[in-house]
């Protein structure tokens, strides 16, 4: 747990990517962690079924605030079919730390909010 | 200050706890806390749940190993044994907070299954279309869901002791709240899990009476720390929970002033809360079984029995005194580190909980950099939602105490917070 704060995500909390807001999106979706009040939104410009444009806003622990810049980063430019492909190992590689199951539900929820708006729906596929 | 109402341990229970007050040597009988690991073990979640002395569990295990077997209707010797311990469990647990006799004391699973058996049987039963219930805004979950459930179901209102800046009631505003007599009870927590605030439980049973309104009482964060007298209070209903009274989870107790448990309906159905069952109607045990339905936690009231046994040895206004005295070190050191807010009063109106924020560290963080130095506290909203949200913060990092925490506790809390600050300081 020693790297729990490893200096990545420590860079990306407090300099985060892709943090703000587009004006009318194509989709956007905003979801939040009960159990400590993290939050997430995440709103997306779609060009030839590309993440033309990817902004999110939030806010949170470390864990989550890093993981939604890591991924919007990690997400941009690339085809729809490839960033909804992306699942929980793909993030965790991306953290690249190990998390119990109450912070792992901070570690995933950004990824959890870019399906549901990205399906335009929820998905409950993250949730275990 | 001396309590000393000494009950002798008896055969059910084992050592009496270290006296006079001595927390060092209170804490050698924890074996949880004393156990060897790579690094001590500072635990400042005891609001959450209590350890558990060896008293407690040495109760248990014999218990098991003894006369386990099911209670009230085998006459065969252990049976007779087990029904006993059970029995006797309720009756020391009824001294503890003076009832006027054990049949008042029902067991639960927990605080919440108390809190619900009170909206369920008697709100149900007492309550109409238009009556309405006073919470605060400092509740537990526990204390206002099962309320809202009622609430929908019989379209009552509810109604909101407003919070003063310092995060206690407002008690000017109760008689507003009740004076047009629709109001038919006052349900309030007695100590904040969050504010750490001990509400005037007495002035606010005097003037919800004065207007025919029943006052319930969530005693889950008071009754393991100060002592508890339901007649002085005067109370109707009060519910608390073993679990973070030193005693095993999965047993829970409400007491009730005995002329309204009589007249209520059962909560559950099931056996030993009948006298006789026909296939189409029964009619019900006498208290306090007719609101025990089904086979209770045996094993952990037997635990809860001498819970409170090693609580009354200790005195309880000796373990009051200690947390108070937990809070104020608590507030005093805290208040050297920058950016940390505590919330709710000052340390002589709280029992031992101080929850705070920590400008540029999120509570979870926090919990996890003082995670990575043995200290187990506290983060999220504590099942407290409305109250975070009139404070406006999302979560609070909480620590608190019980008669094993120690000031070399807070040492490493305060230690822990400085390398949380300068691991996220942006």
């Amino acid at each position: 747990m020693d790297d729990l704060f490893r200096e990545t995500i420590l860079e990306h909390y407090r300099n985060p990517s892709c943090q703000g807001s587009i004006e009318n999106p194509d989709l956007a979706y905003e979801d939040f962690n009960p159990l400590c009040g993290d939050r997430v939104r995440m709103e997306f410009r779609i060009v030839d079924d590309k993440i033309a444009e990817v902004r999110w806003n939030g806010h949170g622990c470390s864990i989550s605030q890093a993981a939604a810049s890591m991924l919007c980063e990690r997400i941009e430019g690339r085809p729809l079919d490839e960033v909804k492909a992306i699942d929980r190992d793909e993030v965790m590689e991306m953290l690249g730390i190990e998390l119990g199951p109450v912070r792992l539900k901070c570690a995933l929820l950004s990824l959890k909010t870019m399906k549901a708006g990205l399906y335009g729906m929820t998905t409950d596929e993250e949730d275990d | 200050m001396s309590s000393d109402t000494r009950v002798q341990t008896g055969g059910a229970a084992s050592a009496a706890p270290p006296n006079p007050f001595d927390p060092r040597r209170i804490r050698e009988e924890f074996p949880l806390l004393t156990a060897k690991r790579d690094k001590p073990m500072v635990y400042l979640d005891s609001a959450a749940t209590s350890q558990k002395p060896q008293a407690v569990l040495d109760a248990m295990t014999r218990y098991y190993g003894t006369c386990n077997a099911n209670i009230h209707r085998g006459v065969y010797g252990i049976a007779e044994e087990a029904t006993a311990l059970y029995e006797d469990a309720r009756r020391v647990f009824a001294r503890f907070i003076n009832a006027a006799s054990p049949r008042e004391v029902i067991f639960t699973r927990n605080s919440t299954e108390a809190l619900n058996l009170v909206a369920y049987a008697w709100g149900r039963w007492a309550l109409k279309k238009g009556d309405a219930i006073v919470l605060t805004p400092m509740e537990h979950h526990s204390n206002l869901v099962p309320w809202q459930m009622l609430a929908a179901e019989r379209e009552l209102e509810l109604r909101f002791i407003p919070l003063t800046g310092t995060g206690e009631l407002d008690l000017a505003a109760l008689p507003g709240l009740l004076a047009d007599g629709r109001a038919k009870l006052v349900s309030v927590v007695h100590v904040s899990n969050v504010l750490g605030t001990v509400n005037p439980v007495q002035e606010i049973t005097r003037l919800a009476h004065e207007q025919g309104a029943l006052v319930c009482i969530d005693a889950s964060q008071s009754a393991a720390h100060m002592k508890l007298d339901v007649q002085a209070l005067g109370v109707d209903f009060l519910a608390c929970t073993s679990h973070k009274m030193l005693g095993p989870t999965g047993i829970g107790m409400l007491w009730g002033r005995r002329s309204l448990l009589e007249a209520m309906p059962p909560f559950l159905g099931g056996g030993e809360m009948i006298r006789e069952v026909k296939l189409t109607h029964s009619t019900w045990n006498e208290l306090p079984w007719k609101f025990e339905a089904g086979t209770m936690a045996i094993a952990e009231a037997v635990g809860l029995g001498a819970a409170v046994r090693y609580l009354d040895a200790l005195g309880m206004d000796h373990v009051f005194a200690h947390d108070r005295a937990l809070a104020t070190l608590t507030m005093e050191k805290l208040a050297d580190v920058p950016g940390l807010r505590v919330l709710g009063p000052a340390a002589d109106r709280r029992g031992g909980v101080v929850a705070f924020t920590l400008e540029g560290v999120h509570p979870h963080d926090i919990a996890t950099v003082l995670d990575q130095s043995g200290v187990c506290v506290r983060a999220g909203h504590h099942c407290a939602m409305p109250l975070h949200e009139h404070l406006g913060i999302p979560a609070s990092t909480r620590a608190s105490f019980h008669c094993y925490s120690c000031d070399e506790d807070i040492d490493a809390l305060v230690t822990g917070l400085h390398r949380a600050r300068a691991v996220f300081a942006r």
